[in-house]
C-alpha cells in the first residue's frame, strides 16, 4: 500500500496542471471596500492585458474604468512584467503602484502591538458537494478572534479549494510586486481531486482530503499572521461572507492560465537579460543563503517522505504478524501458552495502531512543514525577482531620460521651437520618472529587508513548535508501548 | 533442556564429565573462509575449564555421531537440530541467500545470534538422557585435536521427507492414536511456526530500515547545520536539537531490533527447528510402522517353506517398532515440556528487555521535550 504522495513542489500552482473542473464564466471580481477601511489606493491589477504604456494613476476611479469584461489576467504566482522597454512580443501588464505609506502604517501597528495577535482559524467538516466530475470538496472555515477588524468573535463560513486559491491570486497581484512574501497557496492535484468526485471512497482518498485540509488551514494561518495581509479587504471577505464569487481563473486551461504560461515564458526570457548592479551586500548574501536552504529543505522533506514510507511498512508487517500469532495461539493445546499468544497477538494489534499513528505525526509534522517551506521559499525568491525588476525599470527609466536629453540637445540646433518645447517637457516627464523609479526601488528593497526579518522570526516559531508537538507525540506512544509491555508480562510468567 | 538448568547439570551415569549448564560458544572468528568458534565449559568434578576452537564440521561430525544405525531404539529419538552453514560472504555481510535459509539466525553482531544457537545445540545434547552419554559430545568438547578431520559417517539425515516417493508414507495412517494426533498436530503447528517466525523477521527487517533511514536523516541535518554559517542562530540550535531527536529514534528501533532477534526471534526459531526435528523422528517411526506392515503382508502370502523366514524378518521389525514407538513416546513427552519452556523463557525475557528499552527510550525523548521547550526564539 502506498502512500498517495504528491510530486515535490517546485513551484507554485502555477504549472500547467487541471484544477478541478469549474462551469460558469464568473469575472474574477475584485473587491475593494472603502467605506470599511482607511481609503487606500489599493488596485487590483487583474485586469485585462493593455497595450498602453502608462503607469496607473492613483485615482481609483480611473482604475475601474480601465476593467474589461474579458476573463481577467491574475498573474499570481508569476510576477507581471513590468518593464517598458523594448520587451519581447508580449503585451506588458500593469504595475499598480501602492501607496507604500499605508503599509508602513501596518507593520508598525503590528510592532506596536506586540503579542495582541489574537485569531484562531481552523478548516473542518470536508463534504462533498454535487456529483460526479463536476462534484468538489466544500470546508467549514472558522475564525475565533477579538480583533476589532472583524465583525464577529466567532465566524463560521464554507469555502471550496478554489476559493482559497482565489484569495491567493488576489493577494499575490496585490502585494508581491512590493516585496511582501505573500504565502503560497497549498498545492492542486488532479490525481487526488479526480479520486474523490469519482467517489472512491478508500484510505488514500481520505488521506488526501486531510492532507488538504490541514494544508488549507496552515496557509490561512500563515496569511492572518502577515500583519498587512490580515487587513486586506479580500482576506476579511473570504472569512465573512457567507457567499464568495467564485474564481475561475484559477482553471490552468482558462485565459488566464494561458496568459500564466505566457508570462512564465516572458519572465525567463526577462530574467536573462537582467542584470542588476548590486550595491547592497546584504542582499546578495540572502539570495545566496536562501538558495542553500531551499537545497537542504527538499533534501530533507525527501528524506522524511522515505520515513514514512518505512513506518507504514512496519506497521503492516507488524499486522500481519499479529495475525500469525493469533493463528499460532489458537492452534496450541498448552492453555497457558496458547492464552499468553493471543495476548500477543492482541498486543501487536494495538502496537501497528502506534506505528500507523506515529507515520501519521512523522508526515502532518514535518513533511508538510518542509514541504510548506519549500513553497515559501520560492515566494521569497519571487519578492528578490521583484526588486530586480523594480530596478531595471528604474534603470530603464534613466536610459530613456538620457534618450530624452540627447534628443533636446539635437533640437537646440534646428529650428524647431514647439518640437523644442515638447522635448523640454517630456524630459520634465522623465525626470519625474526617474525619481519614481529610484523611491519605487528603495521601498521595495526596505520592504523586503523588513519581511525577510518576519519570516526569519516566523520560521525559527514554526519549526520549533513542530518539534515540540513532534516530541509530545513520540513521549505519548513510548508511554503507551510501556503500558502495552507491562500488562503482557504477567501473561508471560503466567505459562507454566 | 531448559537453560536455567532447573534440574542437575548431567544425568546419572552419563559419562560426560561436563557441566551441561557451562557449555558457552563464545565467538566467531573468520579464518579465511572458514568460521571458527571458541567453546569454553567446565569439568563437573573439579570445575576446571576447557576451551576449544572448532568448525561447522566439526559440530556436523558430532551430529552424525550421534545417531547409529544399528541401535533401532535410537531412531525414536528427536535430534536436537543443528543449524544450517553460515555463509559468510568477505565483507561479513549477510546476504539475502544466508537471510531466507537461516533467518534470524542471520542477524545480530557478529554472529551472536548464530552461535547461541550452537550453544543451545551442545545443551540440548548434553542435557538429553541418552544423547549425552555419547563419547562424540565429550570429544568435542575437549579434544585437543579436531574432531572433524574424521570421515563423517552418513547418518539419517539426509531429509528423506524429501525425496517424493518417501512423500507417499508421511500421510500413512497410523496404528496409533497418540501419534496419530501427534502427527496432525506437528504437521500443524510446524507450518504455522514457520510462517509466525518468517513474519516477525519482516517486522525486525522493516524496524532495521527505520534505525538506518533515522540515522540518515540525524546525520544530514547535523552536517547541514555544521555547514551553514548560522545566519539564523536560533534556527540552527532547532535543528541541532531536531538531530538529536533523531538520533534517539533511531536507537529506539535499533535495541528493539536487537531485542526481537535476540529472545523472541531466537525462541521461535529454535521453535520451528525442534518441530522439524520432531517431524522427522515422527516420520521415521511412519517408514518403520510401513515396513512392518509390508512384513506382515508378506508373511501371511508366503508360501509354507518361506514362511518361517518371513515371520523372523517380520518379528524383527515389529521388535524394532515397538522399541521405537516407546523411545519415541517418552521423547515426545519431553519434547512437549522443553519447547513450552523454551517459549516461555523467549517470551519472558523479550517482554522484560522491551520493557526497559521501552522505558530507557521514554525518559530521553522526555528530556528531549524539556530540552526543546527552553530553546530561544530570537
Amino acid at each position: 500500500m502506498a502512500a498517495e504522495r504528491d510530486p515535490p513542489p517546485p513551484g507554485d500552482a502555477g504549472q500547467a496542471r487541471f484544477g478541478e473542473a469549474e462551469d460558469g464564466e464568473d469575472l474574477f471580481v475584485v473587491l475593494c471596500s472603502p467605506a470599511s477601511l482607511p481609503a487606500e489606493d489599493i488596485s487590483a491589477n487583474s485586469n485585462g492585458p493593455k497595450l498602453v504604456d502608462s503607469f496607473l494613476d492613483d485615482d481609483p476611479d480611473d482604475l475601474f474604468a480601465e476593467a474589461t469584461e474579458e476573463v481577467s489576467l491574475d498573474s499570481p504566482e508569476r510576477e507581471p512584467i513590468l518593464s517598458d522597454g523594448p520587451s519581447p512580443a508580449i503585451t506588458p501588464i500593469m504595475a499598480p503602484r501602492i501607496d507604500s505609506t499605508l503599509f508602513d502604517q501596518a507593520l508598525e501597528e503590528e510592532e506596536d502591538n506586540g503579542d495582541t495577535f489574537d485569531i484562531c482559524i481552523s478548516v473542518s467538516d470536508p463534504e462533498k458537494v454535487g456529483d460526479g466530475m463536476n462534484a468538489y470538496m466544500a470546508y467549514k472555515v472558522t475564525t475565533k478572534t477579538s480583533l476589532s477588524v472583524f465583525s464577529q468573535n466567532e465566524l463560521s463560513v464554507r469555502r471550496r479549494f478554489s476559493d482559497f486559491l482565489g484569495l491567493h491570486s488576489k493577494l499575490a497581484s496585490k502585494y508581491m510586486h512590493s516585496g511582501y512574501i505573500v504565502p503560497p497557496a497549498p498545492e492542486k492535484s488532479i490525481v487526488g481531486m479526480t479520486k474523490v468526485k469519482v467517489g472512491k471512497e478508500d484510505s488514500s482518498s481520505t488521506e488526501f482530503v486531510e492532507k488538504r485540509r490541514s494544508a488549507l488551514e496552515r496557509y490561512l494561518m500563515r496569511t492572518v499572521k502577515h500583519p498587512v495581509m490580515l487587513k486586506d479587504p479580500n482576506v476579511l471577505q473570504f472569512l465573512e461572507s457567507s457567499e464568495l464569487p467564485r474564481a475561475v481563473s484559477t482553471q490552468a486551461l482558462s485565459g488566464a492560465g494561458i496568459l500564466r504560461m505566457v508570462n512564465k515564458a516572458a519572465d525567463a526570457v526577462n530574467k536573462m537579460t537582467i542584470k542588476m548592479n548590486e550595491s547592497d551586500a546584504w542582499f546578495e548574501e540572502k539570495q545566496q543563503q536562501f538558495e542553500n536552504l531551499d537545497a537542504q529543505f527538499r533534501k530533507l522533506h525527501a528524506s522524511v517522505e522515505s520515513l514514512v514510507c518505512h513506518r507504514k511498512e512496519l506497521s503492516l508487517n507488524t499486522a500481519s504478524f499479529a495475525k500469525s500469532a493469533a493463528m499460532l495461539g489458537n492452534s496450541e493445546d498448552h492453555t497457558a501458552l496458547s492464552r499468553a499468544l493471543s495476548q500477543l497477538a492482541e498486543m501487536e494489534e494495538k502496537m501497528e495502531q502506534l506505528h500507523m499513528d506515529q507515520a501519521y505525526a512523522d508526515f502532518y509534522l514535518f513533511a508538510e512543514l518542509l514541504g510548506d517551506y519549500v513553497r515559501l521559499l520560492t515566494a521569497v525568491k519571487g519578492v528578490f525577482d521583484q526588486r530586480m525588476k523594480t530596478w531595471s525599470k528604474w534603470q530603464d527609466a534613466q536610459l530613456m531620460l538620457q534618450r530624452k536629453r540627447e534628443a533636446e540637445a539635437k533640437l537646440q540646433y534646428a529650428n524647431k521651437p514647439d518640437k523644442l518645447q515638447q522635448a523640454k517637457d517630456e524630459i520634465k516627464e522623465w525626470e519625474g520618472k526617474v525619481q519614481q523609479g529610484e523611491r519605487d526601488f528603495e521601498q521595495i528593497s526596505k520592504t523586503i529587508r523588513k519581511e525577510l526579518g518576519r519570516f526569519e522570526k516566523e520560521r525559527v516559531k514554526d519549526f520549533k513548535s513542530v518539534i515540540i508537538k513532534y516530541l509530545e507525540s513520540l513521549v505519548q506512544t513510548q508511554q503507551q508501548l510501556i503500558k502495552y509491555w507491562e500488562a503482557f508480562l504477567p501473561e508471560a510468567k503466567a505459562i507454566a | 533442556m531448559n537453560r536455567s538448568g532447573k534440574t542437575a547439570d548431567t544425568m546419572e551415569g552419563s559419562g560426560l564429565t561436563i557441566s551441561a549448564s557451562s557449555i558457552k560458544v563464545n565467538e566467531a572468528t573468520l579464518d579465511e573462509d572458514t568460521l571458527v568458534f571458541s567453546i569454553t565449559s567446565q569439568k563437573l568434578s573439579n570445575g576446571m575449564g576447557v576451551c576449544v576452537c572448532r568448525t561447522y564440521e566439526d559440530f556436523e561430525w558430532l551430529q552424525q555421531s550421534l545417531f547409529a544405525p544399528d541401535e533401532p531404539d535410537l531412531h525414536g529419538v528427536i535430534f536436537p537440530p543443528l543449524p544450517a552453514k553460515l555463509i559468510m560472504s568477505p565483507q561479513s555481510q549477510i546476504n539475502n541467500k544466508t537471510l531466507k535459509q537461516l533467518g534470524f539466525l542471520a542477524l545480530g553482531d557478529c554472529c551472536r545470534t548464530y552461535c547461541e544457537a550452537l550453544e543451545l545445540y551442545l545443551q540440548q545434547v548434553a542435557l538429553h538422557p541418552i544423547l549425552s552419554k555419547n563419547k562424540a559430545l565429550e570429544t568435542l568438547l575437549t579434544n585437543t585435536e579436531s574432531p572433524g578431520k574424521q570421515r563423517a559417517k552418513k547418518g539419517i539425515f539426509n531429509r528423506l521427507s524429501q525425496v517424493m516417493e518417501e512423500k507417499r508414507k508421511e500421510s500413512h495412517k497410523d496404528v496409533d492414536d497418540f501419534f496419530q494426533n501427534e502427527r496432525d498436530n506437528n504437521s500443524n503447528m510446524t507450518a504455522l511456526t514457520k510462517v509466525t517466525t518468517e513474519r516477525f523477521l519482516d517486522v525486525v527487517l522493516a524496524e532495521q530500515r527505520l534505525s538506518v533511514a533515522s540515522k540518515h536523516l540525524s546525520s544530514s541535518i547535523q552536517l547541514w547545520v555544521n555547514q551553514e554559517d548560522s545566519a539564523n542562530a536560533a534556527f540552527s540550535k532547532i535543528c541541532l536539537k531536531t538531530s538529536k531527536v533523531f538520533e534517539t529514534i533511531k536507537r529506539n528501533f535499533e535495541k528493539t531490533a536487537e531485542n526481537n532477534i535476540s529472545t523472541l526471534g531466537l525462541g521461535l526459531d529454535l521453535q520451528s527447528r525442534y518441530q522439524e526435528a520432531e517431524k522427522e523422528m515422527l516420520f521415521r517411526r511412519t517408514c518403520k510402522l510401513v515396513e512392518l506392515e509390508a512384513a506382515n503382508k508378506n508373511t501371511e502370502r508366503a508360501k509354507a517353506n518361506k514362511k518361517g523366514i518371513m515371520e523372523e524378518v517380520r518379528n524383527v521389525l515389529e521388535k524394532q517398532f515397538d522399541g521405537m514407538s516407546s523411545m519415541a513416546r517418552q521423547e515426545v513427552g519431553r519434547f512437549h515440556q522443553s519447547r513450552v519452556a523454551l517459549l516461555r523463557t523467549a517470551l519472558v525475557s523479550w517482554c522484560e528487555q522491551q520493557l526497559n528499552t521501552a522505558t530507557e527510550i521514554a525518559a530521553l525523548y522526555s528530556e528531549h521535550l524539556e530540552a526543546c521547550q527552553k530553546l530561544p526564539e530570537e
